[in-house]
């Protein structure tokens, strides 16, 4: 009974919603297509995305970045281990577990190409499309490729937890200083406060590669701590099996 | 044929809806709220879109070039970010319903509760 006129409710303001927005192709606000106009001169970055979320808009950046530190600590914290459960079975226990020949094969060939091709997207953030957020998970997912070829301890030893959390730590630290640099050498808190440099070259864009990389760090920390976390529960219910 | 990316990301939305409602795991429900969550960039991508724009990566064409608007991309991004936290926090708060109750389904969890 209560299920039909809410239905219809949802549905009304659905349709209103979708009636009020723009046209499909006519983008009405002037703020983007400003940006579109200035950006390039203005700050020396060719990719504009970057620019906004590394630069323009980085205070929100800066929040956005601590919503995830927040909930890697949540989700670290949510999956600890509790009182009367046994430690989870070391990863030496566990190993060649599961994987193919094929596809252990494939993923340690893949392991470096994979590390050597996030750190090209969060370096090149403020250029080409890319930047911190998905170059950190491509980096993330290349230390985890070793987890799917079955060589769990290989991936603790690369990357164990303590290091994890520091990076985790550094990386959000690191941003808000870039913002802090700026508030003291600028003026104004994230305020670019260096070189600009010359368009489409590594080293332009004046600090938007150096919060690019501070945010990769801290994206494939976060991720890594993660699935470090879920895969110890996974060999804890193995363990108790 | 203009109004095909909202009426998805209608779509999307309320078949999303209807998934947690319904759903009777929590995993099921995490991936239903990936759904919904996915209706929302749909919104911002096409909310953004200008005909016959490019990509706002200014690399390699002239800057005066036509582009979309790359403030609701960034959107979009934080967008992602945030869904993919909320997704790791519903799965680890899942992982600890099982350990606790012994069950994944939410209308078990409701009655163990009361």
């Amino acid at each position: 009974m209560l299920f039909l006129p809410s239905a219809a409710g949802l549905l009304f303001l659905l349709i209103d919603g979708l009636r009020r927005l723009p046209a499909f192709g006519h983008y009405p606000g002037p703020y983007g297509m400003v940006l579109n106009g200035v950006a390039v001169t203005e700050r020396h970055a060719t990719n504009l995305v970057s620019a906004v979320n590394f630069d323009y808009r980085a205070f929100d950046t800066l929040g956005e970045e601590f919503i995830l530190f927040t909930a890697t600590t949540a989700v670290v914290m949510l999956l600890r281990n509790m009182r009367g459960e046994s430690e989870p079975p070391s990863a030496r226990e566990s190993r060649k577990e599961g994987a193919s020949d094929a596809l252990r094969a494939f993923a340690l060939a893949f392991v470096v190409a994979m590390i050597v091709l996030g750190g090209y997207v969060v370096v090149h953030g403020a250029i080409t499309p890319g930047g911190g957020f998905q170059g950190g998970v491509v980096l993330a997912t290349g230390a985890f490729l070793l987890f799917l070829a079955g060589e769990t301890l290989a991936m603790k030893r690369l990357a164990p937890n303590t290091m994890l959390e520091i990076a985790d730590a550094a990386g959000a630290a690191g941003f808000a200083l870039l913002g802090l640099g700026g508030l003291i050498f600028a003026g104004v808190f994230f305020e670019n406060f260096l070189d600009l440099g010359k368009p489409g070259s590594l080293n332009s864009a004046g600090m938007i590669p150096l919060v690019s990389i501070s945010i990769g760090l801290e994206v494939a920390a976060a991720f890594l701590l993660i699935w470090s976390e879920f895969l110890d529960q996974a060999l804890l219910v193995r363990g108790e099996e | 044929m203009s109004v095909l990316p909202y009426v998805v990301a209608a779509w999307l939305f309320v078949i999303g809806l209807y998934g947690i409602v319904t759903s009777r795991h929590l995993v099921h429900l995490a991936v239903c709220l990936t759904v919904v969550q996915s209706s929302t960039y749909l919104v911002l991508l096409s909310s953004g879109y200008v005909r016959h724009g490019s990509a706002p990566i200014y690399a390699d064409i002239p800057p005066v070039t036509t582009a979309v608007d790359p403030v609701v991309q960034a959107l979009t991004l934080t967008d992602i970010v945030v869904e993919s936290t909320i997704t790791a926090l519903v799965l680890a708060l899942a992982v600890q319903a099982m350990k606790r109750f012994g069950s994944v389904d939410p209308n078990f969890l409701r009655q163990l509760r009361g």
